[in-house]
């Protein structure tokens, strides 16, 4: 587990696929498309869920990135659905079931739970659309399409920053365990009777090492704003220029938003 | 002519009080390879940082023949190429493209430029092609060759260095002691490897307590056991 530098951090896998060749650009703004068509269509308009799933699986595939990998990641948002699970007792409609705790009951609703289940399955495929841009996109390719789209310079370059150096405080941060592992040693044969340290005296050792990180990470912002400056920085962010987008680029961002635009429409129609 | 260098009484002391550096005066011709050595705590990294005004301290700094002033600044930090001890500080960039991008950029180079200056810096550190890679995947002696190269973008004249070969494996301090021998820039090089220092620079600064000791030929300092004894070095 304690490798000697942090790279599994870095969720982008470079791989040869359609999806990873397409334009940063491209991706970033038919991802933010697809959230929020998934956002704006009606509760439990299923079928057009159906339909953004099938769109999101179908990238999913062209990636090579594999079902299993995106599902696996995707999991990892699960206990966030829950916060959505009052819908299905807080709104009126067709009783379904009622439960009680006690002195308090709470009755489910046939059209709460269709909210639950609809904000769950949103949430599912955003969170796919999302892992699927990071996977194919390196950082740096998502940096320059957040750049394309105008949003505030200096937002992007904190993003840059923290990108960089959540590795380099992720390592120190692996260093300090090891050195605190290294000095945890239990003397003598007979040692493993001892009874575990506290958990006092753990949290006592890890607020140290927190602080401890937050002072190295401190005086490192210091020196980095040093060698800032000693290249000439003067406050304003700059950067070279980005190169203008291909027509297949253009292509695939008409494409995709007629898609999408089709699918909320539908939606609308239907179920709004 | 003016001098690449020129320290005349240089002060500065630490917000708590704590001096650093007492009346340093230093001159260094243009093209000249000089040392900055002493012990741990000697002030070298303070006297660096005051190169080209990332500190400032009571005194007269004459760097590339611009009297340092806040006004002055500008021109001061291109003439100067600091290299600082941790590339890890110096190469805050996603890629290796934009951090050697950095300094030509904020100097107002036009975008051919810019890219004709990156080329250029990366071939003479000999890592040419490597623009896409990413800072944190790249060993520490690549590290340290592109955070040169980073400020060899900016064409400086004189070359400022904090500890260059620490942290560096012997073959990849080799590799960067020859790249340095290269170097036609004015070298100021804050070091503890006094076999570097002996092997690439003939004049020596020896700084403790934040006066200068002794400066002369790096010879004549190394045949003196007892004088870099006496300031925390050690005799070859």
């Amino acid at each position: 587990m304690i490798s000697v530098h942090v790279h599994y951090l870095d969720p982008h896998r470079s791989l040869d696929s359609p999806v990873h060749a397409l334009d940063a650009r491209v991706k970033f703004i038919l991802t933010v498309a697809f959230i929020l068509t998934v956002s704006l269509t009606p509760y439990a308009a299923w079928p057009v869920f159906i339909l953004l799933l099938a769109a999101v699986l179908s990238v999913e595939i062209l990636s090579r990135l594999g079902l299993g990998y995106v599902q696996r990641r995707a999991s990892l948002a699960l206990p966030f659905v829950l916060a959505a699970l009052p819908l299905a007792f807080s709104v009126e409609g067709t009783n379904l079931f009622t439960m009680r705790l006690g002195a308090w009951t709470q009755t489910a609703s046939l059209e709460g739970l269709e909210r639950f289940l609809s904000v769950g399955f949103k949430s599912w495929l955003s969170i796919q659309a999302a892992i699927v841009l990071t996977s194919s996109t390196s950082f740096p390719d998502l940096l320059r399409a957040m750049r394309a789209v105008r949003l505030p310079r200096l937002l992007v370059a904190m993003f840059g920053l923290m990108w960089r150096y959540l590795f380099v405080l992720a390592d120190e941060a692996l260093r300090l365990m090891r050195a605190r592992a290294a000095r945890s040693g239990r003397p003598g044969p007979r040692a493993d009777s001892r009874p575990m340290p506290s958990f006092a005296w753990r949290a006592r050792v890890a607020g140290g090492m927190a602080g401890s990180l937050f002072l190295r990470a401190f005086n490192r912002s210091d020196r980095i704003y040093g060698a800032m400056l000693s290249r000439c920085y003067d406050g304003e962010v700059r950067s070279l220029p980005l190169s203008s987008l291909s027509p297949s680029g253009w292509l695939t961002l008409a494409g995709g938003f007629s898609l999408l635009i089709l699918l909320l429409s539908l939606g609308v129609l239907f179920w709004g | 002519m003016h001098h690449s260098i020129d320290v005349r009484h240089l002060f500065f002391s630490y917000p708590d009080g704590h001096p650093a550096l007492e009346d340093v005066t230093f001159r260094v011709a243009p093209g000249e390879k000089v040392a900055l050595v002493g012990p741990n705590g000697a002030g070298k990294s303070t006297l660096l940082l005051h190169l080209n005004g990332i500190l400032t301290g009571p005194g007269e700094l004459i760097i590339c023949g611009h009297t340092l002033s806040p006004a002055t600044l500008g021109p001061i930090r291109a003439a100067v190429g600091m290299v600082f001890q941790d590339p890890d500080d110096q190469l805050f960039s996603p890629t290796v493209l934009e951090d050697v991008a950095f300094g030509p950029i904020y100097m107002g180079l036009s975008e051919s430029q810019v890219r004709e200056r990156v080329r250029t810096a990366l071939a003479s550190v000999g890592m040419s092609g490597q623009e896409s890679r990413v800072s944190h995947h790249l060993s520490n002696g690549e590290k340290k060759r592109v955070a040169i190269a980073s400020v060899l973008a900016m064409e400086p004249e004189v070359l400022v260095l904090d500890e260059p070969t620490a942290g560096l494996d012997p073959r990849g301090r080799r590799n960067l002691i020859n790249l340095l021998r290269a170097l036609p820039q004015t070298m100021l090089v804050s070091s503890h490897d006094l076999q570097m220092v002996a092997e690439l620079l003939p004049r020596t600064i020896l700084l403790d307590r934040g006066r200068v000791i002794s400066d002369g030929s790096t010879a004549a300092l190394l045949a003196d056991p007892h004088l870099l004894e006496a300031h925390g070095l050690e005799a070859l």
